[in-house]
């Protein structure tokens, strides 16, 4: 957690992917409520550009997203955290994912001597 | 300073491809001012790479550097020590930058992650624009210390030409009229007697027009 | 007008048509022809026939709007083959100083005796906005270049040319573009690097024109160098409106447009012609201006009842 999503820079959320996230939420303050004024507007233009990023990583765009709610709102938050896993549920593990087990299943395959 | 844009990711993916083991070289000087080549965004650009990579089935390994310089042989030569280990570099320095580890480490492929772009300013946060090029015999004390061969885009020495519209050029609303520029500045330091005076031919033997360039100070030779 | 004493062949710099009307103290009269898009020379020759006997010169253009035509040079030939005076334009967008001076000798050469030395429009206009700018000098050293090969017969390292080249240099003039406050300290400086005449840009607004005319006039620039005013005839409201808007320095009152939206769509042009008349007509009156340049861009066959209705026929010979 961090003071605000002003805080949250391009490579933290790349890295989360590459820790084996196959979705990324970025949840910051209403626009024009930011407590450290502009904070969560960085934000927004960050998420675009690591979104931007794995769109051409074809790991897909779409598995950034950036919600905005005051911090009394909890119930919006829970709705918010339903409606990204629901998202990214539907679209599916991310391709690193894929490939690490696609990886890890060759790997078993060939140590227990089977035939490919 | 020297203002350069990233590459897109999809170049930098089709350089990388044959290679499975890189170093990926950011520079500490004009690039990480301009937020384009710095140590954060090797850290960027070396997590986007390594994504790209793995969701391909072709996972790939990256040395992240951040050197001081690119363009003078004491930092460059700071890879000596690992670079045999690493099939290539890519570097998010300036094209100097780029050819200087090629020189200096002329067995390992060394490929470029950036567009140099030009030397200019900061305007504003996240703006830079263009204001000189090093056309090697400076007129700045004629022209109100605006730039004619940078700022206008016919590099016009007795402008404006007839397509300065409202104070901006005839290519586009984002680029003043360099002329306009001058004028308001030498009215302002009530030296318009310099804007009526014919200049003579410019010699470009001076810029990169007369060859690719070179300085050598005998104070500092050994 | 007081007409002054007709020039001896000796003081005449080019021995130009142009300049020699001009020299007689007539009322100078030019059009202008855009090369075709290829290297089929007919467009030429049918737009030269609409040109020829109605004016003392005519322009032809240079890669205009950074599209490619052919070459100004070769328009000019083809124009002396019909038996009219070429005008022949150079930009300094596409050429070096080297390639400048070639062409102008070449030029010279086949006898071509006017020039109009130009910036030219950038190439992003144009249909390669990708290739090289060239900008080695501008239009106003170019001017400077011309005079001083002529006057002196010396190329700029100082060697003597092997035949000076015989030319009557013109300039363009916008009285219609920002800022309005250097334009005149501009054409000054256009006067003093060589500038034999001035063609200006198309005039609509003849209030501020004959603002511009009382400054040059001031600073006894007409004297100097002779004025020619542009004039180009109105095809369609939706033209105004579109020049208006587009091109950069152009000053068209609402009013002139309101005059030829008025009229229905078929009669437009015979509007548009007769406020070009009517300016020619006005302009004559005009203190300092010492011709006109007719530019009916893809037009031509206009000019000849333009110039006619302008009492400007027949041409005189000297």
């Amino acid at each position: 957690m961090v003071p605000c999503t002003g805080r949250v820079e391009e490579v933290l959320m790349l890295r989360a992917f590459e820790n084996g996230a196959d979705g990324v939420m970025v949840v910051g303050c209403l626009e024009g409520d930011c407590h450290f004024v502009e904070g969560n507007l960085r934000a927004r233009k960050r998420v675009a550009r690591v979104a931007a990023l794995l769109k051409a990583a074809k790991v897909g765009a779409d598995r950034v997203r950036m919600f905005n709610l005051s911090a009394g709102e909890g119930t919006k938050f829970a709705a918010f955290a339903k409606e990204m896993f629901e998202h990214i549920d539907g679209l599916g593990p991310s391709p690193i994912n894929i490939a690490r087990s696609e990886a890890t299943a060759n790997r078993r395959a060939s140590s227990s001597g089977d035939t490919p | 300073m020297i203002t350069g844009d990233p590459k897109a990711l999809e170049d930098i993916v089709a350089m990388a491809e044959p290679h499975d083991k890189i170093i990926l070289a950011g520079c500490h000087g004009c690039v990480t001012v301009c937020r384009a080549g710095g140590e954060k965004e090797v850290q960027v650009l070396a997590s986007a790479l390594r994504l790209a990579r793995e969701a391909a089935g072709r996972p790939i390994e990256i040395k992240e550097v951040c050197l001081e310089r690119q363009c003078d042989p004491e930092y460059v030569e700071l890879l000596r020590p690992y670079i045999a280990d690493y099939e290539a570099v890519i570097s998010i320095a300036c094209g100097a930058g780029v050819q200087f580890l090629a020189e200096h480490h002329n067995k390992t492929p060394i490929f470029p992650g950036l567009n140099t772009t030009f030397i200019g300013v900061a305007e504003a946060q996240g703006v830079w624009s263009e204001r000189c090029q090093a056309c090697g015999d400076c007129i700045l004390h004629l022209t109100g210390g605006i730039c004619p061969v940078t700022r206008c885009s016919k590099s016009i020495f007795h402008g404006p030409c007839g397509g300065s519209v409202q104070g901006h050029c005839e290519l586009s609303a984002d680029i003043p009229c360099a002329w306009q520029l001058i004028i308001d500045r030498l009215e302002s330091l009530d030296r318009m007697d310099l804007y009526e005076q014919l200049h003579p031919m410019k010699g470009w033997r001076t810029s990169r027009h007369g060859g690719p360039r070179k300085i050598v100070r005998e104070d500092l030779t050994k | 007008m007081s007409t002054p004493a007709e020039k001896t062949s000796d003081l005449l710099k080019s021995g130009s048509n142009l300049e020699k009307i001009l020299a007689a103290g007539h009322f100078a009269v030019t059009a202008e022809c855009g090369p075709p898009r290829g290297a089929d020379p007919e467009p030429m020759i049918e737009k030269s026939a609409h040109i020829k006997g109605n004016v003392d010169a005519c322009n032809v253009t240079d890669n205009q709007t950074s599209v490619v035509r052919m070459s100004s040079l070769a328009g000019c030939v083809i124009l002396q083959q019909q038996g009219i005076e070429p005008l022949m334009q150079m930009v300094v967008r596409d050429r070096n100083r080297i390639a400048l001076q070639s062409d102008l000798l070449g030029a010279s050469a086949l006898g071509i005796r006017n020039l109009l030395c130009l910036s030219g429009d950038h190439q992003t206009f144009g249909d390669d906005p990708q290739a090289k700018n060239v900008h080695d000098i501008d239009s106003i050293q170019w001017i400077n270049l011309v005079r001083s090969m002529r006057d002196e017969g010396k190329f700029p390292s100082g060697k003597k040319l092997k035949g000076a080249p015989k030319m009557f240099i013109g300039c363009a003039a916008n009285p219609f573009a920002d800022p309005y406050a250097i334009r005149v300290p501009r054409l000054a400086l256009k006067v003093a690097a060589g500038a034999d005449f001035i063609q200006t840009q198309c005039i609509f607004n003849l209030d501020k024109f004959k603002t511009y005319m009382a400054d040059v006039v001031a600073r006894g620039l007409h004297k100097k160098t002779a004025i020619l005013a542009g004039v180009t005839p109105i095809k369609s409201a939706g033209m105004a409106r579109f020049m208006a808007k587009n091109v950069a320095g152009m000053d068209i009152p609402a009013d002139l447009i309101k005059r030829v939206a008025a009229a229905p769509k078929e009669k437009q042009p015979d509007v548009g012609i007769d406020i070009a008349v009517e300016t020619i007509e006005q302009i004559q009156a005009i203190e300092g201006v010492a011709g006109v340049h007719v530019m009916a861009i893809e037009w031509e066959a206009k000019v000849h009842e333009i110039v006619s209705r302008a009492g400007l026929l027949p041409r005189p010979t000297v």
